[in-house]
């Protein structure tokens, strides 16, 4: 029965790690510019190999070799480095200009008074001339 | 039921790492592939954990954990290196 268990348990942390890596890797291939792109693999892909270092202590744990907890050292790790990363990746974005606008202007020069819709990629969209 | 949950988990790893590989290969700006090659390197750690629990061996910690610094450490200097071109001020 605990066996029956520990197997339905390392399995479904298997699964729940293997969807939301697949989905950070998917926003960072399908979103739209830079700045949308960013957000998948920094919480996405970060929360998916959480949980299979989840899975993989647990199995570790389950094989009878104890509670090794220096895993957790890699989550830890992991879970404080993803927003400096990501902080600095946007940083380096905003310095260098890479726009979401047509005019390539970055979010920070947006005014209210302009329209709300949001537009598209300039690298996306072929030039007018 | 592992070895079922170890193959889907493989073939989303991989499916994902092929996907950071073509935003790298394709990114138009700078920026996304450093993002590209960050992904890169937290898949990978993903892939070393399943491929520990395929082997039942502990002694991929190491490296995964060598992995995860050295892709911080490369993630920050390659955006220091694009804002200032200079990476330690």
């Amino acid at each position: 029965m605990i066996e029956l268990l520990s197997e339905v348990l390392v399995s479904a942390l298997i699964l729940v790690g293997a969807f939301f890596t697949l989905v950070g890797s998917l926003g960072l291939t399908r979103l739209r510019d830079f700045f949308a792109r960013l957000h998948g693999p920094t919480k996405a892909t970060t929360l998916g190999v959480g949980s299979l270092l989840l899975a993989s202590l647990v199995f570790i744990a389950l094989e009878g070799d104890g509670l090794r907890l220096h895993k957790v050292l890699i989550a830890i790790f992991l879970f404080l480095t993803a927003p400096v990363s990501a902080h600095l990746l946007a940083k380096a974005a905003i310095c260098l200009k890479v726009g979401t606008g047509p005019a390539g202007e970055v979010p920070e020069t947006f005014d209210a008074t302009q329209s709300l819709e949001i537009p598209r990629d300039p690298v996306s969209t072929p030039p007018a001339t | 039921m592992i070895p079922i949950a170890l193959t889907i988990g493989f073939s989303a790893v991989m499916v994902s790492m092929f996907m950071a590989l073509f935003r790298l290969i394709r990114g138009p700006r700078l920026v996304d592939r450093i993002l590209a090659l960050d992904t890169l390197s937290i898949n990978a750690i993903a892939l070393l954990m399943l491929v520990g629990i395929y082997l039942r061996s502990d002694m991929f910690f190491e490296a995964a954990l060598l992995i995860a610094m050295l892709g911080f450490v490369g993630t920050v200097s390659l955006s220091k290196h694009a804002v200032g071109r200079s990476v330690i001020e």
